[in-house]
Order: structure tokens, then sequence, then C-alpha cells
């Protein structure tokens, strides 16, 4: 009861704070973030007095199973669906600011619905809220089995999902009033970042006890690349967040780095952000799900050892290639691209590792859409892996840079490699999560896979198009030795490319819209009639198709 | 866990002997192209290190051994373009504008060199085909409000339009009837009636009959007693199908009740005379330039510090 009491006090002494931080507060933003963690604390307190079991009632509303004992996995049923809402959430809005691009009547004329504002949301979304959930869940789910070790601080560990998600709102919600410090991927202000800083480090712990907990005698390559993402992660958080508030009531502030020292921190942060957040972490995704989905071991074992050693040697050095051409001096310049291209190899390795796993599996590409998904997800993290240290070349970076191009990079990589393989592990989880035979359909996991693929090759085609037209058209000089367009005349020139993005984009929210469909029915505990999937019939002599042979093959 | 290993069927390599929630690991080596590549991506990087600057010292960086330098590889880009402009930059204000536009080369020099400096400094408010918006001229057209010869042209870009603390530039100002009480608003809707006839847009009525002996005590002095303008101050031709901020009846009201202002940067602060000259011959040929400046109309641009 003193325990309960304490609990309770707490909470609504913080609640107070909030309320107290909110009245004095010096801007409106301000005031709206503290209104949410007033929101927050008061619902904390109501949970913490009340009689009721919320952990019984929210098990009930995601339909969990009951917990059998070996490991924790509610906290990961509700990351699968944090993942899901977020990642909608999103694409659509990824969407919305594509047509913006191509209508710009579709900023509605308020400052909330902008572009300017709305980009950040659709990054923030799609990289720390679908991508930060699924790393999260994904994780807790892996570091467990392969430990076989039940999760470390329980308590620890529910208090980083609601945390992470308290985090995303505030974000979100910073982004459109205009709460922003301004540093691209990094933009919730100072006591934004306290707050992550707080959920990381139990993020942190949580994963790391949980390790410290094992009863395996060795730590599994997944949590290797887990553990560099996290530790790697809150380094970069820490040294880029840091900033002088203007006023402790008040969301501004300003960078602790002043001039080109700011922007190398800043991109020594955001690449760092791909490299940790987008790359090694999802690597440790795809080294359980994969060799678990096909069912085979992985392929190399001494491979992946050098490779994730390079990797993240390599990686935290390559920032300064976002900086080429500009104030930045140019040994800096130097070291950042070529550390960008020695890291060529070092990412090549995960992406062999990972299909070369399939070896003695192949024929699960026709018949295992779970298994096409990871395939198609390391193939475009084998493309975008070659195009960054490319683009890195300044020769290249000198076309590339500022371009479209560079869109069109980042959504290979982030639709191909992070969603596809996003997808492949939802899809894996949720049977077993929630403890059902199978998925309510196969088949559409194949339509979300095709859509999916359209979708991306869709729009990393057209702004792979616009970016290197609009490079040359910026460049482009006459005989007489003038230069030839206007920027109003190359942005109208883009104005197809934007069409054809916005209809990439659309078929990818599209097959995430089945996917969402799908996983919902699974929950509820259905199973869709459906036939089975067919094999494309082949002769297994000589392992080819046989394409002249009418009569299909059942592949049961 | 060595004594779990054993030769993996499908691809006969040996396992490594660990084994994670059913997960195992073969023991194939690295594939050698890989290896080779990553080695050869190293060398390569040592080399370019030591070609460029790359190895931070206490004061500075090691400069490589090619010497190259960012700034150094953009003065070469400048100064091989300006060597290539050079001799047409100083045809171009060699002589005066018009044997310049005449010269056959040179105009197409001057007016290839225009296009470009438009599309820089100009397209943001003339629009990029020069046709104008609402306030901005179209500059496609033979409507000119402060001459359209190259040499009236020229005096306009060289020292703009309504420029602060600027003896020279083009200046006029037309009073705001409405807001400083010269006319009432039932005035001011006959007189919008009388410029609509006289363009053309409204057939005579009552309004426009009083509003045409307002015009003539307030509005000739400057638009003339037909309405055709008067270049020397800038006071556009009322009878032409051409307003610059419209011809319905919102718009001339506004501009009669509050008059306009519309400004336009003295280039000559900003630009060479080569560029100001190339962009003057480029306004000139986009279809509305006037071949043959009358001598009055080259007076008007001495004249023009006269502020009405």
């Amino acid at each position: 009861m003193d325990h309960i009491l304490m609990k309770a006090g707490g909470w609504l002494a913080l609640a107070f704070i909030a309320f107290a931080a909110m009245v004095l507060a010096v801007d409106g933003g301000f005031a709206v973030h503290m209104a949410i963690i007033m929101i927050a604390c008061f619902i904390a307190l109501w949970v913490t007095v009340s009689k009721a079991d919320y952990q019984a009632i929210g098990r009930g509303i995601i339909k969990a199973p009951a917990d059998e004992g070996l490991y924790d996995d509610d906290p990961i049923r509700w990351g699968i669906i944090a993942t899901i809402f977020w990642g909608m959430a999103g694409f659509a809005v990824g969407l919305y600011i594509a047509l913006q691009l191509a209508f710009p009547v579709l900023n509605l004329g308020l400052e909330y619905t902008t572009f300017g504002r709305l980009r950040p949301l659709h990054t923030s979304a799609v990289i720390f809220a679908f991508g930060g959930n699924a790393l999260i869940a994904t994780s807790f789910y892996i570091v467990q089995r392969t430990c076989r070790a039940r999760l470390a601080f329980p308590g620890l560990a529910r208090f980083v999902f609601w945390g992470y998600q308290l985090f995303i709102v505030l974000a979100a919600t910073g982004y459109l009033l205009g709460v922003t410090q301004s540093k691209e991927y990094a933009e919730p202000e100072w006591y934004i970042d306290i707050w992550l800083t707080i959920v990381w480090v139990s993020y942190a712990a949580v994963f790391i006890g949980t390790l410290v907990k094992r009863s395996e005698p060795h730590i599994y390559v997944a949590n290797w690349f887990f553990l560099a993402f996290i530790l790697t992660v809150a380094m970069l958080h820490l040294v880029n967040g840091l900033a002088m508030p203007v006023s402790l009531l008040g969301a501004k502030s300003y960078s602790a780095f002043a001039g080109v020292q700011d922007a190398l921190t800043q991109w020594w942060y955001g690449h760092n952000a791909v490299g940790f957040f987008l790359t090694a972490g999802f690597l440790g995704m795809m080294y359980y799900f994969v060799p678990k989905q096909a069912e085979r071991p992985v392929y190399s074992y001494r491979l992946s050892i050098i490779h994730f050693w390079s990797l993240i040697f390599l990686y935290i050095w390559a920032g300064p290639h976002h900086l080429h051409y500009t104030a930045l001096p140019d040994w800096a310049q130097t070291l950042g691209m070529v550390f960008s291209i020695v890291l060529w190899m070092p990412s090549w390795g995960g992406m062999i590792n990972g299909l070369m796993t399939l070896n003695g599996a192949w024929e699960k590409i026709r018949t295992d859409p779970i298994i096409r998904m990871m395939v198609l997800s390391l193939a475009f993290y084998g493309m975008s892996t070659f195009e960054g240290p490319m683009m890195s070349i300044k020769a290249v970076n000198s076309l590339s840079h500022y371009t479209d191009w560079t869109i069109g990079h980042v959504h290979s990589g982030a639709l191909g490699w992070n969603g596809m393989i996003t997808f492949a592990a939802i899809y894996f989880l949720v049977p077993r999560l929630w403890g059902k035979q199978r998925l309510y359909s196969l088949r559409m996991i194949n339509w979300h896979f095709w859509l999916a693929t359209l979708g991306i090759v869709l729009y990393a085609a057209a702004m792979w198009v616009a970016g290197i037209m609009q490079g040359l058209m910026w460049r482009e000089y006459g005989d007489d030795g003038y230069l030839v367009y206007s920027f109003s005349e190359v942005v109208s020139a883009m104005l197809p490319m934007y069409l054809i993005r916005a209809a990439g984009g659309l078929l990818y929210l599209a097959g995430a819209v089945v996917m969402v469909y799908n996983i919902w029915m699974t929950i509820a505990g259905k199973q869709r009639d459906e036939k089975p999937m067919t094999e494309t019939p082949h002769d297994p002599e000589t392992d080819k198709p046989l394409v002249n042979q009418p009569t299909a093959v059942p592949a049961e | 866990m060595s004594d779990k290993k054993y030769i993996d069927q499908a691809t006969g390599t040996e396992t490594v002997g660990h084994e994670w929630d059913g997960i195992e690991e073969l023991d194939t080596p690295m594939p050698r192209w890989w290896v080779w590549t990553f080695y050869a991506t190293i060398i390569w990087a040592i080399g370019y290190v030591i070609l460029y600057p790359a190895i931070p010292l206490v004061n500075s960086a090691t400069e490589g051994l090619l010497g190259w330098t960012s700034r150094g590889e953009y003065a070469k880009e400048v100064t091989a373009r300006e060597q290539q402009l050079a001799p047409i930059r100083a045809a171009m204000v060699n002589s005066d504008i018009n044997s310049v536009a005449t010269n056959p080369e040179l105009r197409t020099q001057a007016i290839n060199g225009g296009a470009s400096a438009f599309k820089v400094h100009c397209v943001q408010c003339h629009g990029s085909g020069a046709a104008g918006f609402a306030g901005y001229p179209n500059l496609n057209d033979d409507d000119w409000l402060w001459g359209g010869d190259l040499e009236a042209i020229e005096y306009t870009l060289v020292h703009g339009i309504r420029q602060p603390d600027h003896d020279e530039t083009r200046f006029s100002q037309m009073p705001a009837f409405g807001r400083d009480g010269i006319l009432q608003s039932n005035e001011i809707q006959d007189l919008v009636s009388h410029v609509r006839t006289i363009s053309g847009d409204e057939t005579p009525s009552a309004a426009s009959q009083r509003g045409s002996v307002l015009y003539e005590a307030n509005c000739a002095i400057c638009h003339g007693p037909n309405g055709t303008g008067d270049r020397l101050q800038g006071a556009p031709n009322l009878t032409d199908r051409i307003a610059l901020y419209g011809r319905d009846r919102a718009s001339l009201t506004e501009t009669i009740t509050n008059s306009r202002y519309g400004v336009m940067p003295r280039w000559g602060q900003r630009l060479d005379p080569a560029t100001i000259r190339m962009l003057s011959i480029y306004v000139h040929s986009l279809g509305g330039g006037e071949t043959a400046p009358q001598p009055e109309q080259t007076a008007e641009a001495g004249e023009s510090d006269d502020q009405s």
C-alpha cells in the first residue's frame, strides 16, 4: 500500500511540475508539450491507483495469449502494433508531402500543414516511430530467444515502450507546432532530447541486462548488431543534442557547436543514424529472421565477424561526405569519402550472409512470400550500400548533391531494405506472438510484396531520373559559356517525375494497407480459406521452370 | 560446443558448432572476391589519402602530393570561364548599345548571355517567360512605362525604379485619390467607368460621362488628355488593353484609391555593365523593343529625376 502511495504521489508531483511549467511557459509550443506530459502523468497516476488490472485489460485489447512464463512477450506485442500504427501514419504523411511537391496548393496555406513542417513528421515517423518500434520490439524478441533468458527488468521494459511512444508524440506535435532545433533527423528540442536519453538508457539496461542473464555460452551475431546500434545511437544522440536552452520554461535552444563544427557534428550524427539505426539495427533483425524463416544455418560465421567489426569501425567516419564542396576543410572531406568507399565491402558482407543463407533453400523464393520479401530487402540493401559509396565520390557528389537523387537513394534503402525486412519480421512474429497456427492469408503477403515492389521501383526510378536530370540541368552551360536553365525551369521539368513518385508511394501504402488487414484478421483468429500458394511448374532434375507445360502443379 | 559440429547436407560445409534458438552457423570461408575487393578499396584509400589533403596535423592538414584544394579547383574553373568570356564582355561595353545590338555576332552573344542572366536575376518577378504577373510588367509586349528603346531599357536597369536615395532612379508617384480624400468613393467609381470606357472594356454611360470630367481635372496632367500616358513620368497608357495591376473594376478602384508603388532594384549596383547591356539587348529582343529611338525619348532618359 505504501508502495502504491509513493508511486501515486510521485506521478501527482510530476503532473504538478508539468502544470506549473505549462502555466509559466514562455512560448506556446512548450506549453502544449507540458500539457501533454501532464496528461501522461495523470494517466500513469490513474493506472497506478485504480484497482483495475490494466495489464489484463491491455492484454485483452490486443488479444494477447496468456504469458507462458518462458519469455516476456507483452512489450513485444505492443511494439508490433505500434510499429504498424506509426508505419501507416508515416507512409500516409509521406504520400501527402510527395503530392505537395507536385501540387503546392496542398500546403493549404496553414503553417501547420506546410511541407517544411510535415517533412520532418514523415521522416521521424518512418525512421524513429516505425523503424524504432520495430527495432525495440524485435530486439526484445530476439535477445530473449537467442540468450534463452527472460527479459531483464520487466517494469523498465514497459517503461521503454511507453516512454518511447511519449517521445514520438512530443516530437511529432513539436514538428507541427514549429518546435525544432533544425537538425535533420534530430529536430526535437532539448527537453524532448533529455526524455529520449532517459528512455534510451533504460532500453540499453534492459537489453544488456538480458544479455548478462543469458544461459547460452555465446552471444549471437544479431545481438552484436543490436548492441552496437543501442550504444552508438546513445553516443550520437548525446553529442549532437548538446544545446543551451534559452529558458528552462521555453522550447528554444542553441546548439553547443557553431558554424562548420555544428554542421560536421550534425552529419556525423545524421550519417550514423543511417549507419547504426537503419543498417546495424536492421542487420540484427535480418540475422535472426532470415535463418529462422529459411530454416537454414547462417552462411558464414567468419564473414559475420569481419563484416561486423569493419562495418562499425568504418561507418562512424563517413559522415563528412554529406558536406562535400562546403566550408568543411578538404582533409575532412577526403576522409569522409575514403571511409565511405572502404565501407562498401563491409556493408555487402551482410547482404552476402543474408542471401547465401538461402543456400540449400532457394526453392522457398518460389513458395514462401516472406522469404521473397527478405530476398528483395537484401537486394535493395546491396543496391543502396553500393550506391551510397558511389555517391560519396566527390565527382559523383558534385552532380548528385542537393538533387532528388539523394531522395531516391534514401528511399531505395528505406522502402526496400528497412521496410521489407520489417514487414517480413512482422509476418514472422504475429502468428508466433499471438499463438496462431498461421497467418490469415499467405496470398495477401504476395499481394503486399508485389504492390510494395512496384511502388519502390516507380519511386526509386523516378527519383533517379529526376535527380540526375536536375543535376545536369543545373550545371548545363551553353556554347557561349552561360548557364542554360533557370531554377524554376528545372522545377517544372521534374513535375512528371514527382507524379510517378507519388504513384509509387501510393502503391507502397496500398501494400501496407493489405498488411494491416491481414494482421488484424490474424490477431482476430481468422484464417482465410484460400488456395495454397502454387509453385511455378518446374523440373526438379534441371531446376528450371517448365514454361511450355500448360498444366500447373500445386505446391503441396 | 565443438562436439556439436557436423557437415551440413545441402552445402557440404561444416558448421561452427554454436546454436541459438535453432539457428546454426556454417564455417564457410569468406568469399575470395569479397576479401580482394575489400583489400583493393583499402589500397585505393591509402593512395587517395597520399595524393589529396587528408591527415589533420596540429595547425593544418597534409596537403597531398597533387596539391589539390577545392578552393583552387573552384578558382581555376571560374578563371577559365572568365577568360572565355572576357573578350565578349569587353566588346559589349566598348561601343554604344545601338551598335552592339546591330552587330550580328555581338547581338547573338548578348541575347544568349542576357537570357542566362535573366534566368538568375529577373525571373523571380517577371517570370521565366518574361510574361510578368500582376504588378510585374510583361516584357514581351510593346507597352512600355518608361520607354522601350535600348537606351531607355538600359537606363531603367542601371538605375532601377523608385529606389530611395538615388537621384537618377525612375521615379513617379500617383496620388492616393481615395485615401488622401481628394476624391469621394462615388467619384472614384465614375472615374473607373471612364477609364474602362477609354480602354474599351465598357460602353459609355452616365457614370463614365461624369468620370471624364473628373479625369480632365485630376488625371490628364500625367496620363494625357486622351489617356495615352506619358513615358516622361512613367504614366501608363490607359487606352490599350494592358494594365499592370488589372483592368477589372476592383483593381482599378484599388489603384485610384490607394495608388501603387512598384519598385525594381538598381542593377547597376549589383551587376557589371556588360551583363546589364546583355540583359537590355535580350529584353529588347523579346518582341516589344522599339527600334528607332526618337530624339525626345533620348532626352527623357536624362530628365527622369523630374519627381512629380
